[in-house]
């Protein structure tokens, strides 16, 4: 798997996301609660853009009337017909046999660790107090 | 693989004057603001826009039925970069939805001011009367493969026939649109009037889903989610197919075509088999029928895809397509609401190349002789 630097910590707001091109797929990057995870942008349903997908809270229900959030944001709901995925692994929460979203590992690194790597990003300013986040893709 | 569902594809391959150019039966515009009607309204029915609004048979004041799943029951990402609301941006569709695949001809399907369910039937007239002279102005005369309906609100069917003519003799509007929610079931005879004219404009008759009706729109009562009123578009299309053929439209107007929009197809197999089983029964009853009601279904009537029925097994939708009849379906993707369909994936099933022609061309073709 390549490691690719594909953006600054700041440059994806909480809440919000960004896509990057990656080896020919579009890979949105998503940051929440400051965590961030990279998934394929695109619905496996029928291909809606992911980048436009609400995020949202899990929402469950022990029994009818009474309902409980959790997973605040992490939860994509796609901009189409309402699949939800849990955006940690892609997986489907309506039906989670047959469908996910492509997931990818996503790593936060600082400028200081990324000099010391194979990747230092030769054609890439590098200011070592700087975040970075990395997809492997 | 982050997907194990079967998945054909149109032919992106091939280059695009070969590739299947499609017949969209179901395309939303929307009104940018309400003063873009301005110039279709009468200054007596502008004012009243504005004081009174629409009068439904929605129950409390400001009683609207958006949103409904998501804002304007739209695509989250149909909303036009410039600003205003999905559908509302020729442009933005062109770019979105018409141009990446290639729609050769799209018709319009208002729902905008619910013209339909309008109680005051002098404002109705008006807005069907505007609404109609804005889908040619800022739709059909700009983009020429945009094609409008004549919206008529069937339940004051003498303003509806003046609009007919009205519209009729521009020779610009490609089908006839009642509600499939009028205050009594479509095929009574009440409606026939609109139904004879249409047969002799030669112009299908279109009943999209949707509109308050003055009545509960299950059999079972007023649901609780919209995730149960949904379902009520497949019943309520049911309905007014098994209204339409038991009270003998297609037998009295042998030449009306009649497609249903927006109702999906799952449902249609079922309706026939037991309208039949009930004729070898019930034959006294209706005399006036010649033939198996399911011939009927066969002859006169057209369904629109979406939405698609999506069944755990590929071949049963391959199934379905069979038993509902691949002649009788004209493909549509409802752009820009939440629930439309892609026309590269909304078929999770095998089709021939010549299957597919039909579905996304042919048949619309032939209906609306385009
Ligand atoms: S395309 Fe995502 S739910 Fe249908």
């Amino acid at each position: 798997m390549a490691r690719h630097i594909v953006a600054r910590t700041s440059e994806i707001p909480a809440g919000g996301n960004k896509v990057f091109g990656l080896e020919g797929r579009d890979i949105v990057v998503f940051h929440v609660n400051g965590e961030f995870f990279a998934l394929l942008n695109r619905c496996p349903h029928e291909g809606a853009p992911l980048e436009k997908a609400a995020c949202v809270a899990r929402l469950t229900s022990p029994e009818p009337g009474i309902y409980q959030r959790d997973r605040v944001g992490e939860m994509l709901r796609c901009p189409w017909h309402g699949w939800e995925f849990a955006m940690r692994n892609g997986q489907s929460w309506f039906d989670p046999k047959r469908f996910r979203i492509r997931s990818y590992p996503v790593a936060v690194e600082s400028g200081a660790e990324l000099q010391k790597g194979p990747y230092v990003a030769e054609t890439f300013p590098v200011h070592i107090e700087d975040n970075y986040v990395i997809v492997e893709v | 693989m982050s997907d194990v569902i079967d998945r054909p594809m149109l032919d992106q391959e091939t280059t695009a004057a070969t590739r299947l150019k499609i017949i969209d039966c179901d395309i939303h515009p929307s009104i940018h603001a309400h003063s873009d009607l301005n110039e279709f309204l009468p200054k007596r029915w502008q004012q009243h826009l504005k004081e009174y609004g629409s009068h439904l048979r929605t129950p409390y004041i400001g009683t609207t039925p958006y949103p409904r799943s998501s804002p304007l029951i739209a695509r989250r990402d149909a909303w036009p970069p410039t600003g205003g609301v999905p559908g509302s941006d020729l442009e933005f569709m062109r770019k979105q939805h018409l141009d990446p695949f290639d729609v050769e001809f799209g018709i319009l399907q208002v729902l905008d001011l619910f013209i339909f369910s309008q109680q005051n039937l002098e404002f109705g007239a008006a807005i069907q009367r505007a609404i109609n002279d804005w889908q040619l102005a800022f739709w059909a005369h700009r983009d020429p493969r945009l094609k409008a309906s004549i919206l008529v609100g069937q339940d004051g069917s003498d303003l509806g026939l003046a609009e007919i003519e009205r519209c009729a003799r521009t020779g610009e509007y490609i089908q006839i649109n009642v509600s499939p929610r009028a205050n009594e079931p479509l095929g009574r005879r009440r409606y026939w009037p609109i139904y004879q004219r249409a047969q002799e404009l030669d112009l299908p008759l279109g009943i999209h889903v949707g509109g308050y009706g003055g009545h509960a729109p299950t059999g079972g009562g007023w649901p609780s989610y919209y995730c149960e009123e949904h379902q009520s578009n497949a019943h309520t299309v049911a309905s007014n197919l098994t209204s339409l053929v038991l009270e003998g439209v297609p037998e009295r107007f042998p030449k009306l075509k009649i497609v249903f929009i927006e109702g999906g197809f799952g449902w249609i197999p079922a309706t026939m088999w037991r309208m039949d089983q009930h004729f070898e029964r019930f034959r006294s009853e209706v005399p006036h029928l010649k033939r198996k009601p399911s011939e009927y279904v066969k002859q006169h009537f057209w369904f629109t895809t979406q939405p698609i029925d999506e069944p755990d097994e590929a071949r049963h939708l391959r199934q379905l397509i069979e038993w509902v009849g691949i002649d009788r379906l004209l493909f549509s993707s409802d752009y820009p609401h939440w629930d439309y369909d892609d026309a590269r994936y909304a078929f999770k099933t095998p089709l021939t190349e010549a299957e597919r022609r039909k579905i996304f061309n042919a048949n619309a073709r032939a209906v609306y002789k385009f």
